[in-house]
């Protein structure tokens, strides 16, 4: 049913820290090995040992760079997937119902048995978050891990999304913005966690972690003044030389 | 977004099928026997062949069926509803009056109702989106319609109202591009609203996340050809309104000349149809940092 429930029981989600990010790709190599292997159909490469490999992604980590008007550039890694928006305009668009938020937790799915493949949901995410199975013919996005955090045969510290688990810098972190008390609500709150594209009206779940602001190394230096250079001309041998090179 | 010629040819000679039932429905040529036979084909022919053409788009057209179901929120799905009840009612009408030379008259005019507002859904698919701001503006329906009617009129040999409509659409189209032009910058996403960076300072793209294309870039980031775009303008104008309009107008087209208006529009249609997919910039270019 693609009417948006009012409002959802838990609101599951991801915070992503822009600061902490290496941009090292591990969570979206392990997003499409979980996703290949698991939920639907599998996450499909086309000449993927050719010249021109192109394949389905749910989770891809862009690059970019900052230049504030004084001091210089930052780069910051950028990872992008679905931010399971409240007001998700790819589910009200779907026209047969193969697109879903669910009421109990806030997830946006795809119900790939009943998805024609027109795309429409893909045209009308702001972020990209959709891919169409150039094999499959059938839309695939994130499912949040679905099929991992509710997943009793796996081992507690693995019921999150794989994204989660996997990344090395700590830079992704999972729970449910409902709740106030909640590991990724008290992070949004002291961090000041965004959303991105606000002016699209979408109410992205997801949150992003702004930069923490670059300090500045202060000059506490006590040796400093007892090793500045003595002599600023130089003397002897090397000031006649000096002086005849200067001359010449 | 990408010019898919499927695409292009459905809403092209769909919106001409249903313009032309339109005024079929409303009695506009009133004719019956075979001559009617010739216009309700002509009409159904060019509606269910843009509709057909349009699946080819899908990528899983086996389940198409299911598109029916979601008429509450979704304008694809409306569309469906709206299509089929108006070439049922359409399908009556036509019956009655080329084999029992009766006109249902108010199945007609519903039917012709029904056929507007099947025009009106498909331009709504597109004028929803509010990431594509070119499209997202009611100006987008006023440009299927307007196309739509003119190009009915058209081909219901009605010289004088088609005339005359050719140049409303010629305005709609003129005021659809000018205003459209600048909807990106109204709006206000750049790159920095997408990245969240902007209060740091200019954000532009480092790295992209993938070295190859995808399918985002392949049916969302088109940038190809648009260099053109003020050139091919002007063709799509000349053939679809100028020339037309002048030869109904000024010259009272007779049968073959008014041949040539038609197939001239419709060369017209095609090419301000590829201009409105190719233009249109997608806001997830801006991750890309291309649009
Ligand atoms: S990020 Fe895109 S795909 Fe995900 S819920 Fe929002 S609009 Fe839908
Ligand atoms: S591609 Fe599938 S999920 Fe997306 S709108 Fe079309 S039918 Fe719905």
């Amino acid at each position: 049913m693609t009417q948006l429930p009012a409002q959802t029981e838990r609101k599951l989600g991801l915070v992503i820290d822009l600061d902490t990010c290496v941009g090292c790709h591990a969570c979206v190599i392990s997003c499409k090995g979980w996703n290949t292997e698991n939920y639907g159909e599998p996450l499909s490469d086309k000449d993927a040992y050719g010249a021109n490999p192109s394949g389905t992604f749910l989770n891809r980590v862009h690059a970019f760079e900052v230049k504030p008007d004084t001091g210089p550039a930052q780069t910051i890694h950028f990872p992008k997937s679905c931010l399971h928006c409240e007001d998700a305009p790819c589910v009200t668009v779907c026209p047969t119902g193969a697109s879903y938020k669910r009421t109990e937790d806030g997830i946006v799915l795809v119900n790939e048995k009943d998805c024609i493949g027109c795309g429409l949901c893909a045209w009308s995410c702001p972020y990209g978050a959709r891919e169409l199975d150039q094999v499959a013919g059938v839309m695939k996005k994130c499912t949040l891990c679905v099929d991992r955090i509710y997943n009793e045969n796996l081992p507690e510290e693995d019921r999150e999304p794989t994204c989660v688990r996997t990344c090395p810098a700590n830079a992704r972190h999972f729970g449910d913005f409902a709740d106030p008390d909640s590991n990724v609500s008290k992070l949004t709150r002291e961090r000041g966690g965004m959303d991105l594209m606000p002016e699209q009206g979408t109410k992205p779940v997801n949150k992003y972690l702004p930069p923490r602001p670059k300090d500045t190394m202060e000059e506490i230096d006590i040796l400093a003044p007892l090793l500045a250079p003595v002599a600023s001309e130089p003397k002897g041998f090397l000031g006649w030389l000096d002086k005849a090179l200067e001359k010449l | 977004m990408h010019p898919a010629p499927s695409v292009i040819l459905f809403t092209v000679l769909s919106g001409l099928g249903f313009g032309l039932l339109a005024f079929l429905g409303m009695g506009l040529p009133d004719v019956s026997g075979g001559v009617a036979f010739v216009f309700f084909f002509l009409g159904f022919a060019l509606a269910v062949g843009g509709l057909i053409s349009s699946t080819f788009h899908l990528g899983n057209p086996k389940n198409a069926m299911k598109a029916f179901s979601q008429w509450r929120t979704s304008w694809l799905s409306r569309e469906g509803c709206v299509s089929v009840a108006a070439l049922i009612l359409m399908g009556i009408y036509a019956a009655g009056v080329i084999f029992f030379d009766v006109k249902l008259a108010q199945i007609g005019w519903i039917a012709a109702a029904l056929c507007i507002g099947t025009v009106f859904t498909t331009s709504m698919i597109y004028g929803q989106l509010a990431t594509i701001p070119r499209w997202n503006h009611p100006l987008t329906s006023a440009y299927f319609l307007s196309l739509s009617v003119a190009g009915g009129a058209l081909l219901a040999g009605q010289v004088k109202a088609a005339g005359v409509l050719l140049l409303i659409a010629g305005g709609v189209q003129i005021v659809t591009w000018m205003s459209g032009d600048k909807r990106f910058a109204e709006r206000g996403h750049t790159i920095e609203t997408a990245t969240g960076l902007g209060d740091i300072g200019k954000v532009r793209m480092f790295e992209p996340p993938h070295t190859g294309t995808n399918y985002l870039l392949h049916e969302m980031v088109y940038v190809v050809g648009r260099k053109h775009a003020q050139k091919l303008r002007m063709i799509a104008l000349g053939l679809m309104v100028v020339l037309p309009a002048a030869l109904l107008l000024i010259f009272h087209a007779g049968h073959m000349l008014a041949l040539v208006a038609v197939l001239s529009h419709l060369a017209g249609v095609m090419v301000s149809r590829w201009l409105f997919f190719a233009e249109a910039e997608h806001v997830v270019g801006l991750y890309y940092d291309k649009r």
